[in-house]
This record gives structure tokens, sequence and C-alpha cells, in this order.
């Protein structure tokens, strides 16, 4: 497989002013904070984290809806982090995105059809079969295509993801970022949509960034996996190495926290890692390891030096992680007996 | 300060008086117009909430769990809604309730925690004011008194530096010591009943943990029942003892939680349960449930789950078209309910999905 994404030392700082006290204070949130990894032709990534970890900007700054700080994002060898919107515009149909929110990541004034066909007029598709692309487009994600002239409000969520998918899909990318695409439906209506995401990326052979604070979405879903928190990659590498085989103490406690359904079927309840506090601010975070202040294995070389994201010894290739102390843990995730 | 503070203790919540019926709805239906038609949100429902237990309602959205859980705290606008059946509250009814009698029984013996606490707290009151407030409207005690209370109650729901932190206000808080704050605030008097509806659904799932732990806890200290509304089957299989399982406002399946989700009846829990993506194994497909809910304006002849119901062939006949199932007791197990009419569901679930 080719290499289709290459992102290397991405950084976001947005500018902030507070009061402290009296005296007004710039500083900056590091949203994103030197975050690298590759996308492959066909691949799916998955980004998981808590909130404010910076795994959406990451994807707003991909698709260049941000501009990065710092840093570069190769897209097929063509460099994109401060490239012009004239010269986007070609990559433009080849990143798309799909957004959480189905109902207002859609116009409520559009058609189904004037939402599917202004990205094929915007990049000069199918001109003059414009209607029969759109009916194609609602087919292939599962919609009767009699409904082109219906607004989104006549759909319910399931069926409006559908139709942000489809929106994705019309101009033919070969990268979709999802970010958080089934958080906001039912669970009976969530699988039906990874059940279609599945099929299209089966079928359409199309890399995916899947930005979910699911794991199990995550788990079912993605080829490779990286564990974000406070702006920086802890961890990355397969999904049977982070899920099976984690090694970053916050991947760890990540993993064991999510409740699991299997303790009803006589799985003994996984050994659970509390964490304690909260997430640091990202204007002032903390010095050296980021995980430190919430970390159970911390010491004073944590506070000093910055871990690099490199290959821990026994990992597997491709599993790379930025801990002082890593250390295998696998009975957080035992298999479930048959 | 202590972090067991005895004014705290509940003569009543002693340990003979665990698995008492605290709420006890029976045949509850709950309607109210909209422009599309009558909405029948809720239809011929009945559970009980036990003192010490912890009840999880189950159901996706317009199922009809929290609009029943509104009707338990009289949330609902008496104007358009249309309730009949019982609902009785530490012996008293609910259903026809004056507003004032209402209000007597609102948080002295019942509290609610809701999904957002960003926006269930006032953002111009300090936390420590809005808890003490509820204090005051049940206790006839001066101000000082009823923020050291506030400053307990905080204490004990884990916040640090208690005393410090009343005096913020709510956006200084981060999602989960809001949460923190909103039980601090539900619990401050008291109550045998604690409803929590999707009170983790915001938050992230280390601090998920945390709150459910802390649920779980406060429970076993206070000794209080607990109604959770989720849609989470597998939050549901950490904390709940029991189960109710809800489809287009109906029960369709009840009884012990581990029993429910190890060996479920009914065909609507056995679709949410393969659904569900595990991060502890891996599936290559999930079966989802084809379809959407129905519109609870327009509800389906006989079986609510006909339309999306793969195992009508089971049953034979037009049954599930033409006639309303009852929530009946399981064959050989009379602890559980289930609403199908399916004579072997056990036989079909390990023929066709457990081959």
């Amino acid at each position: 497989m080719s290499e289709l994404l290459k992102v290397t030392d991405l950084v976001k700082h947005f500018p902030v002013r507070e009061m402290q006290g009296l005296k007004m204070v710039r500083g900056d949130v590091r949203a994103v904070d030197g975050v690298s990894f590759t996308v492959d032709h066909g691949q799916t990534l998955g980004l998981v984290g808590e909130s404010g970890c910076g795994k959406s900007t990451t994807s707003r700054l991909i698709t260049r809806l941000l501009e990065p700080t710092s840093g570069s994002i190769l897209f097929e060898g063509n460099e994109l982090a401060h490239a012009s919107e004239a010269r986007l515009r070609p990559y433009r149909r080849d990143l798309q995105i799909v957004f959480q929110d189905p109902y207002s990541s859609l116009n409520p004034r559009h058609t189904v059809a004037t939402i599917l066909s202004t990205p094929l007029r915007v990049h000069g598709l199918a001109k003059g079969r414009e209607k029969q692309r759109v009916q194609e487009l609602l087919e292939l994600v599962g919609l009767n295509p009699e409904h082109i002239n219906r607004y989104p409000n006549e759909f319910s969520g399931g069926q409006r993801q559908r139709i942000g998918i489809a929106r994705a899909l019309a101009v033919e990318p070969k990268l979709i970022i999802a970010d958080e695409p089934v958080s906001a439906l039912d669970v009976s209506i969530q699988a039906q949509v990874m059940n279609l995401l599945g099929s299209l990326r089966r079928e359409l052979d199309l890399a995916f960034i899947f930005i979910a604070h699911d794991l199990g979405v995550v788990r079912h879903f993605c080829d490779r996996v990286a564990v974000m928190y406070l702006g920086k990659i802890v961890e990355q590498g397969d999904r049977q190495q982070i899920y099976t085989a984690p090694q970053h103490p916050y991947t760890q406690a990540l993993l064991s926290a999510a409740p699991d359904i299997n303790v009803v079927r006589g799985v003994p309840p996984k050994e659970r890692i509390r964490l304690v506090g909260d997430v640091p601010s990202p204007v002032n975070p903390p010095s050296g390891c980021r995980f430190r202040t919430r970390c159970w294995k911390a010491q004073d070389i944590c506070a000093s030096v910055e871990p690099s994201l490199e290959s821990a010894n026994g990992a597997a290739p491709g599993h790379t992680l930025a801990c002082h102390f890593p250390e295998v843990k696998t009975q957080l995730t035992a298999e479930v007996p048959a | 300060m202590s972090t067991q503070p005895t004014v705290l203790t509940d003569p009543t919540a002693d340990a003979a008086a665990e698995g008492e019926v605290v709420l006890k709805v029976r045949d509850l239906c709950v309607r109210f117009p909209s422009d599309e038609g009558m909405v029948n949100a809720v239809s011929d429902l009945s559970y009980d909430a036990r003192l010490g237990r912890t009840l999880a309602i189950v159901g996706e959205s317009g199922s009809g769990k929290s609009v029943s859980s509104m009707s338990v705290l009289g949330l609902h606008n008496p104007k358009r809604t249309m309730m009949s059946g019982s609902i009785m509250l530490d012996g008293q009814e609910i259903v026809g309730a004056s507003p004032s009698q209402l209000q007597k029984v609102r948080s002295s013996t019942v509290a609610m925690v809701f999904q957002d606490p960003q926006s269930s707290l006032h953002p111009f009151y300090r936390i420590g004011n809005q808890i003490a407030e509820a204090y005051k409207a049940h206790h006839r005690v001066s101000n000082a008194v009823a923020m050291k209370r506030a400053v307990e109650m905080l204490d004990l729901v884990g916040i640090p530096n208690p005393d410090r932190r009343a005096r913020s206000y709510p956006h200084e808080f981060s999602g989960g010591m809001r949460q923190r704050a909103m039980i601090a605030l539900g619990l401050v008097n008291n109550p045998k009943l604690l409803i929590a509806d999707e009170p983790t659904t915001a938050l992230d799932v280390t601090v998920q943990a945390q709150i459910l732990d802390l649920l779980k806890d406060l429970q076993r200290e206070f000794g209080s029942a607990i109604v959770l509304i989720t849609h989470d089957l597998a939050v549901v299989a950490e904390v709940a003892d029991d189960i109710l399982v809800m489809y287009a406002g109906r029960a369709v399946e009840r009884g012990l939680a581990k029993q429910v989700l190890a060996d479920p009846l009914h065909p609507y829990t056995w679709g949410l349960l393969q659904s569900l993506p595990s991060a502890s194994e891996e599936q290559d497909h999930l079966r989802a449930i084809r379809g959407a809910p129905p519109s609870l304006v327009a509800l389906p002849t006989g079986c609510s789950f006909h339309p999306r119901c793969d195992f009508q062939a089971a049953v034979g006949g037009d049954a599930c078209v033409s006639t309303l199932p009852q929530l009946t007791p399981a064959p050989g197990d009379d602890s559980r309910l289930t609403r199908c009419h399916l004579l072997d569901p056990r036989g079909v679930l390990n023929e066709e999905i457990h081959p």
C-alpha cells in the first residue's frame, strides 16, 4: 500500500487573552502540538481521545478548514499546510469530511438535490447528468432515489447522516475524514451507518480518518489507531496492538474505563484504572510528559524530559508510544470465552 | 472536613428498609397533542423502583423513557398532557396531584440529574448558593447552615477544596465537576429516589467511569433507589440491578439486568445487543436492526416492533401484525417479562442468531 497522507509535526496554536486578577495575560491554546502520522491508500486510521485532546482540530487542519501554525501536510506528495485557496482547490475534491451532527451540517433550506449537486457543480463533475448522478448517490447510501426533492427536515437522523455521507462521496474522494459520524445516532441506527461506511470503504477503496470517542466503534472500524492526549499522540499502532497490548498508561486507563457489556456473560470485570482529576489546561500544559499529572507511574524524569513517540522495547513494528515507563498490560481486554 | 458527615444519614434508609418500593408505576399512559396528531409517548407502563437498587430504563430516542420519568416528577405541562394510570411515589399519588402537592414531593422524596449539567445549573449563581437554596426550600435553617450543608455535599461528591469551589460559578467547572455538582444538588435533601437521565452521555469515558462509581458509592451509603435512564447497554451491564427495555412507548422486556443482557428474550433486545460494537472483542459485521423507530403519532398495528422484526415467520399467521402482545412472564421463568408472540424465544435465538 502506498502512502496517501503524511502529516509531520503538525501544530495549531490559538492565541487567547485572559485576565489573571487585573493583569491581561496572553497565551496560546495548544490545541494540536506536534502530531505526526501517515495514512495509506484504503487504510483507516482511528483518532481517539477525550474532549479537548485536539482530534477535531487535527481533522480541520488536514482539510485546511484551519491553517496550521507549523508543520507539514503532504497529500500524495503535495504540501497543503500553507497552500493558497486556489492551489488547494484540486485537493478539496480528494479530501472530504463527514460531520458529527446530521442536523446542523445540512442546509435546511436546500433540497437533497441541491445539497448533493452543489459539490458536482463546484468541481465540474457529471455535467449534463447531475440529476442521474445524485440519484446514484442516494442509492449508494441506501436512500430512496425518488426522495431527491425533499428537504433535510423530512428525514430522520440516520437518513440525514446518509445524506452527509453521499455529499462527501459525490466528488469521488480518496480520503474521508469522519468526525464522530455516528455518535449522535441511536444504537440501532448507528450500526446501520457503520455497516454502510464499512461496505463503502470496501467497494470504493476509500481511506478514512475516523474520529470517535467510542472505543468500541473505533475497534470495529479502524485498521490503525492513534490515541491523543492534550494535543499530542501518546500511542499509535495497529488496532490489535492498541486494544490487546496497550503500553501507554493513558491508553490503558482509557480502555479500562470503557464499560463492558461482557460482564453479564461471566467475563470477570476488568481491573479498573481510575484516573483522578481533570485534563490540564492546554494553555499551560504540564512540563515534560503531559500525562504525568494524572499518571500513577510518574517520576522526576517525567516532569523534566518529554518522552518522544518511538518504538518501545518489545513492541511490534509500527507500534509507537511516548512514555518513559511503558509496560504491557494484556488482561485489560481479555478475550471473551465462546 | 470529614468525608462522612453524620447529619446526612437518613434514619429511614437503614438496612431493614432495603428493598422497600419507593416508586410504583402502574398502567401509566402519557399522551399529548402535537401538530401532527396525538403523541402516544408512554402506554401501559408498569414498574417498581426499590430502595438500594438501580433500575435501568433502556431505549432509543422516542421510546418514552425520558417522558415516563418526567411524569414521575410532574414536569409535564398539566394543561396539555393527558395522563392516566397511577404513579405512587413514597405512598403519594402523583397523577392528578396539584402543583403545590407536587412541589412538596419533589426533591424531598425525589431528585433528578439531567444529561447536560451545563444547562441545568443556573449560570448566574454560585454553585454553593444553588445547593443551599435547594436545601432551604425544604428546611427552616439559616443561610450559614444551608451553606455549610452545601459545602458538605460538594465534599461528599468528591469536589476538591469544597469551601472554595462552592463560591465558583458553573462555567468555572469542567463537565465532570458540573455533573458532580448536579448530583450534590440532587442529593442535598436526602431523596429516596434519584432519577438520572443519561447522566454520563455528555461526558468522556474516564469521567463517565468516575461518575458511575460515585453513584454506586452514594447509593451504598444512603440506600436510595436509582432510576437510570440510558441508551448505553454497557453502562447498564456495569451498574444496574434491574432493567426495563422500552420500545415505542411500551415496555418490551423486564427483569434482572444480568439475566436480560445475558439471555435476552425479545427480538428488539437481541437487535440492540447485536448493534453494539464492543471495545473488548472484534466483530466483522454488526447485525443492525433494519428500518427506523416508528412515529409515536401513528404506531404500527399489532406489535409496534413488527415492521423491523425478522422473526414474524417463527410466530406464524398474522398475529404480529394484528394483535398487540401482552407483557407476560417468560416461559418457565416468572421473574422475567417479555412482550412478544414467540412461544420459544430461546429456541429461535439459538437457531437463528447463535447457530
